[in-house]
């Protein structure tokens, strides 16, 4: 492929002098046998995805049926899906967020009790299936009908039917969430722990407490630390909530494959789910690029434009001439070296 | 010496001292810190100089003697006879009142200059918002940095954020204040403007605690000036007296190495 020259370098060469001898730039043949071998490949794939057919039992058709996938992409009950499907995802990750900041606090505490119990918890919900997990809040109506807290043998000061309460999707939430918030606590504990421990003493010697400092001040320069595996585990969750198929949650992986089971479109079907997939796993990355560019403040002497304000500027159209030279794109990762405070260096 | 009563005193330690598990950093510091003097306190690398200045802060807790700040007890209660450990909540309250700066600076990096000024006012104090940024323009204004109440601590140079970070002690109305080698990790031209920020401070009649490698500012600025050793005051008194005509061995050892 053909790479850009880094940023700057070789952008505006100052003229030569007359009679200079003239300068022959590095010749890179095979970037172009390269280029030419993938050209080919991405053609056959092409070709193979839109243009080729299959016979079947003496039918030829099209081979991935796109006019399948087309007719069911925006089917009520896909769509259905894909709201469920992300509705599920946003509550378990918030969810799972929640319960893993509680959890890294705890597990920082010196309090041995409070921090025995956030171990106890995360071993116990990264040690078991999530599927077997979910089955349980799925089961737990039928095994607890009823939840009371009271005295023993006393009166109850706490009650709820738990048989109306759970239903699939309020069970399928609880679960995932509760098995989110194991493994982000240990991302969250390991953002605190990337933050210097003279950040803590100095809010502590404003006088602020050991849990008004990690709110104010050391959570908000741990969450640079923080995000890019959020960001992983949030795509990741995406894709985990079709486990919640199993306990009937009507989310996309279940709504296809019901349309699958009645006419057999299989594969044409899992399309449909996947480009959902896809969908929706761009536009988190998007948010994640700017919520990892919010929380660089500070941590940067100054932002590198937003992609918008490169195309705006026309930045990439002149690879190299920009001042900031070409952004890498809207993956989160691009960031690494900024981050890593040799921010004057990168830009 | 003239007579004075406890009341006086901002800083009294008696046969103080600290371990770290079988370490013994500090082996009974005696020093008295009056109201409005400013100590400065010299000595080799490791002799506890930091262990001591965390221990008047509560950073580090003193397993032995006894350390008063304003007529109370480090970390406890007298009362009634008894001694009570202070609760954590006591012991911020207590925090708040003695401002501390770092060799690091130790900014919030994601904090404007002026968020950082106001940060402990608004939420340790309570104060309100208006009120904390009116005080905290002033306080970096005074420190000679009304134009960057907005600039963040990397958009600083070094010893602008020291200067940062003694408008943010300020900030909380300290009645006394700890610096631990405040200039330590600056350039040579910055730190001049340090320097004469904390003598400012000193002429306006604070009560400081300076750990510092500059006896420059020990012989003008300090009131008193103590040499540590091996988790001891060896020597202590007005600073131009001990600075010429030091009385112990391993002071003058000390002095002859770095003057
Ligand atoms: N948290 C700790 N755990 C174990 N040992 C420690 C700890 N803090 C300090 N020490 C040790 O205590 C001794 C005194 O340290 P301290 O930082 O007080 O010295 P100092 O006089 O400030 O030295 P410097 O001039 O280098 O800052 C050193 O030997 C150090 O290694
Ligand atoms: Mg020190």
């Amino acid at each position: 492929m053909n790479q850009e020259p880094p940023a700057g370098r070789g952008a505006r060469q100052a003229p030569l002098p007359a009679g200079a001898p003239r300068v022959v730039p590095v010749r890179h043949p095979g970037r172009w046998v390269a280029a030419a071998v993938l050209a080919l490949l991405g053609v056959m794939l092409v070709h193979s995805l839109f243009f080729s057919h299959v016979d079947i039992g003496g039918v030829r058709r099209e081979r991935f049926e796109w006019s399948v996938i087309d007719h069911y992409l925006f089917n009520p009950a896909v769509m259905q899906g894909v709201r469920n499907t992300i509705l599920l995802t946003v509550i378990a990750m918030v969810g799972g967020v929640v319960i893993g900041v509680l959890l890294a606090v705890m597990r920082l505490s010196p309090n041995p009790i409070v921090s025995g119990f956030a171990w106890v918890y995360i071993w116990f919900f990264r040690g078991t299936p999530v599927l077997v997990q979910l089955l349980f809040w799925f089961a737990a109506g039928y095994l607890f009908p009823t939840f009371t807290i009271g005295v023993p043998f006393g009166p109850a000061l706490f009650h709820i039917d738990l048989n109306a309460t759970l239903t699939p999707m309020v069970a399928a939430s609880i679960g995932l969430s509760l098995n989110e918030g194991a493994y982000m606590s240990e991302i969250v504990r390991a953002g605190i722990v990337s933050v210097d421990e003279g950040q803590l003493e100095a809010a502590q010697t404003l006088g602020m407490s050991r849990l008004k400092a990690m709110r104010l001040v050391v959570l908000p320069q741990a969450m640079r630390v923080i995000i890019p595996p959020t960001g992983n585990e949030t795509i990741s969750m995406l894709k985990t909530t079709s486990l919640a198929s199993v306990v009937t949650v009507q989310e996309l992986t279940f709504a296809v494959e019901q349309i699958a089971a009645a006419n057999y479109k299989t594969v044409p079907l899992y399309i449909d789910a996947s480009i959902w997939y896809l969908v929706v796993t761009t536009v988190m990355m998007v948010g994640q690029y700017y919520l990892e560019r919010y929380y660089a403040r500070g941590s940067v002497r100054q932002l590198p434009p937003t992609p918008w304000q490169q195309i705006r500027s026309g930045a990439f159209l002149r690879p190299g001439r920009g001042r900031y030279g070409r952004f890498p794109g809207v993956i989160g990762g691009e960031w690494a070296p900024v981050l890593a405070g040799q921010d004057e260096g990168v830009l | 010496m003239p007579e004075h009563g406890p009341r006086d005193l901002m800083v009294q330690a008696q046969a103080v001292s600290k371990h770290f598990g079988a370490l013994q950093v500090l082996r009974g510091i005696n020093l008295e810190v009056k109201r409005g003097e400013v100590m400065c306190i010299i000595g080799p690398s490791g002799s506890g100089k930091s262990t001591f200045l965390r221990c008047i802060n509560h950073l580090e807790k003193v397993d032995g003697g006894r350390l008063m700040v304003d007529g109370q007890m480090v970390g406890y209660r007298e009362h009634g006879g008894r001694v009570y450990e202070l609760k954590d909540r006591e012991v911020c309250r207590r925090r708040a009142e003695v401002g501390m700066v770092f060799q690091h600076f130790n900014l919030f990096p994601h904090m404007t200059a002026l968020q950082n000024v106001t940060v402990g006012p608004v939420k340790v104090k309570g104060e309100t918002r208006a009120q904390a940024e009116q005080r905290g323009r002033e306080l970096l204004a005074r420190v000679g940095l009304a134009d960057k109440v907005d600039a963040y601590p990397r958009q600083l140079s070094g010893g602008q954020q020291q200067r940062v970070a003694i408008a943010r002690a300020l900030g909380m109305q300290p009645k006394l204040m700890l610096f631990d080698e405040p200039t330590s990790a600056l350039d040579p031209e910055l730190v001049g403007d340090v320097l004469q920020v904390m003598r400012q401070l000193a002429e306006d009649g604070m009560t400081m605690v300076v750990v510092t490698h500059e006896i420059g500012f020990a012989r003008e600025v300090g009131d008193s000036l103590v040499f540590m050793d091996g988790g001891v005051v060896v020597e202590s008194g007005v600073p131009r007296e001990v600075l010429a005509n030091p009385s112990q061995e391993r002071t003058k050892a000390f002095l002859s190495r770095i003057l």
